[in-house]
């Protein structure tokens, strides 16, 4: 598993010609754990959303090296799942095929293998069969971790994969996470609980509409710049004049 | 009366009821499934919307070759088809939501419709537009019938895992695919289609009833997806039968009557049903598992 670096060039994300995320620069070194902190609005979903290509960004470029569309696996915050679809959880997790068998191809017995692996390595054995919408949060977090298990994919994104979410699964996903790196996948995660960040995450992006600090967790969640990023605006100012420091 | 007298002889005795009775079926095969992704994708209403904005094709067809099979088909067609691509894109190009896109060009469809239809017919050819004539189906409308219950299975078969994953979870077939767009647009079609089909039998304003009442009732005895499909086929095959059955016995009209048939068997369904029905909410639970 060899995932190229992840490159952003004076990146500027936003919605409406507002930016989210202004003029950020900076690289994702292959096989690293990166997690992406800041206040609520800070742009950090929006950051996520720009790396797996959904959102264009309004000015600069995110170079993805060698990736290719679907080699990059995403799991959005759990609002965009639809729980009371009759699905059940073996159908959900299969999905993380679609790479290799997409729209048609059929799943065959080595599939069904991989799928019931990946539901056991995430320990919901037994609920293969039971519709989505009778897990509780935290199972269900579980089988959306198995289906990015699933995705073997080199790049794996996580927005808020905690929220809500019991001690005890969190440290079970955590294991998962570092699986995934010892596999020299490179894993970014948006998180809020910074125990977290300092305990499984060597480095981070303090993210406040603008990079505050980028490197090693300990240098950039210094006290003073959770301080300054505190201190971001978050209103759009529909009068604000139009911003011409992109390098072109 | 015997039972066969009852059930079997009005379709042996009469072609226009055996013609009735095939036509009404193939409506169930394709319609169903369709009325079932309409209602998972929280549609159910926009299903209707659809059938309205099917009104002015048709009334242009009508207008241009009178009571002309392909020529109000082919109107359906375009009509439905273009109010479902522009609300598609006013939703993706402004702010607006698709459900208060497709509410504005349904309305602005369908008061086209009428007045085309009020220049030049009169109000018995309204009334054949709105309801439909399910006991006068020539050979042409029944193999339209059969024809759009074939492709829309076969489409339904194709678009299938995409049009799942669409209604499940979007964020994540987006991460991983661009079927999603193509897939919701296929099977808009796919409405149009079935809709078209059905106000042949049923009329533009029935034709939705035979799509979105089995389908309601289909989750009241399966929590299941797949089974739900065939239960929204036998409830709607169960109406027309019924429906038919009894407005030959009670000389009513066969359109409302069929429709009235699939509202009884949803009626039944969400009282009586396995999962979820109301009276077992009315006994109280004695007993519950230990684990």
């Amino acid at each position: 598993m060899s995932a190229p670096a992840i490159r952003f060039e004076d990146v500027t994300l936003g919605y409406d010609g507002h930016p989210a995320v202004h003029h950020l620069t900076g690289e994702i070194a292959p096989g690293s754990a990166l997690a992406v902190v800041g206040p609520n609005g800070a742009g950090k979903s929006t950051l996520l959303k720009g790396l797996v290509g959904t959102l264009k960004p309004l000015g600069g470029r995110i170079d993805r090296g060698a990736l290719k569309s679907g080699e990059i696996a995403y799991l959005p915050q759990a609002a965009s799942l639809d729980r009371s679809f009759p699905i059940d959880v073996f159908d959900l997790v299969a999905t993380g095929l679609w790479r290799k068998i997409g729209p048609f191809g059929g799943v065959g017995a080595k599939g069904r293998a991989k799928v019931r692996d990946a539901i056991a390595g995430v320990g919901l054995t037994g609920f293969e069969r039971r519709p989505i919408g009778t897990l509780s949060g935290g199972q269900l977090q579980r089988a959306l971790f198995a289906r990015l298990a699933l995705q073997d994919a080199p790049v794996i994104l996580l927005d808020e994969p905690f929220a809500a979410i019991d001690a005890d699964t969190v440290r079970d996903l955590l294991d998962l996470v570092a699986r995934w790196r010892g596999e020299s996948r490179t894993v970014v995660a948006v998180l809020h609980d910074l125990e977290t960040v300092r305990h499984a995450f060597p480095e981070t992006l303090l993210l406040a509409r603008r990079p505050i600090s980028w490197g090693p967790t300990a240098e950039a969640l210094r006290p003073e710049r959770l301080l300054e990023a505190r201190g971001m605006t978050e209103a759009f100012d529909d009068r604000a004049p139009v911003c011409h420091s992109h390098a072109a | 009366m015997s039972i066969y007298d009852a059930l079997i002889g009005p379709f042996v005795e009469f072609d226009f009821m055996r013609r009735a009775l095939i036509g009404s079926l193939a409506l169930s095969l394709g319609a169903g499934p369709v009325g079932v992704f309409l209602m998972l994708r929280r549609m159910s209403l926009a299903g209707d919307a659809m059938a309205h904005a099917i009104l002015p094709g048709a009334a242009a067809g009508f207008l241009v070759a009178g009571l002309s099979l392909p020529a109000m088909t082919l109107g359906g067609l375009v009509a439905g088809v273009s109010v479902a691509l522009l609300a598609g894109l006013v939703t993706r190009t402004t702010a607006l939501k698709e459900d208060a896109a497709l509410a504005a060009f349904y309305l602005l469809s369908l008061a086209l419709g009428v007045t085309m239809v009020s220049l030049r017919g009169s109000n018995v050819d309204l009334l054949h537009v709105l309801f439909g004539s399910v006991l006068a189906l020539d050979d042409d409308a029944l193999l339209l019938l059969a024809g759009v219950a074939t492709v829309t299975l076969v489409t339904l078969a194709l678009v299938y895992r995409p049009l799942v994953l669409e209604c499940v979870d979007p964020g994540f077939l987006a991460s991983v695919s661009r079927a999603g767009g193509p897939a919701h647009l296929i099977f808009l079609g796919l409405v149009v289609l079935n809709l078209v089909a059905g106000f042949q039998a049923l009329g533009t304003l029935l034709a939705v009833g035979v799509m979105m009442l089995p389908a309601a009732t289909a989750p009241f005895w399966t929590q299941r997806l797949a089974p739900m499909f065939g239960v929204a086929v036998a409830a709607g095959a169960l109406a027309s039968v019924a429906g038919l059955l009894g407005s030959y016995h009670a000389g009513v009209p066969t359109g409302p009557a069929i429709i009235l048939a699939a509202g009884v068997v949803y009626l039944l369904s969400m009282a009586f049903g396995p999962a979820g029905g109301l009276v077992w909410r009315l006994v109280p639970a004695r007993r519950h598992r230990a684990a």
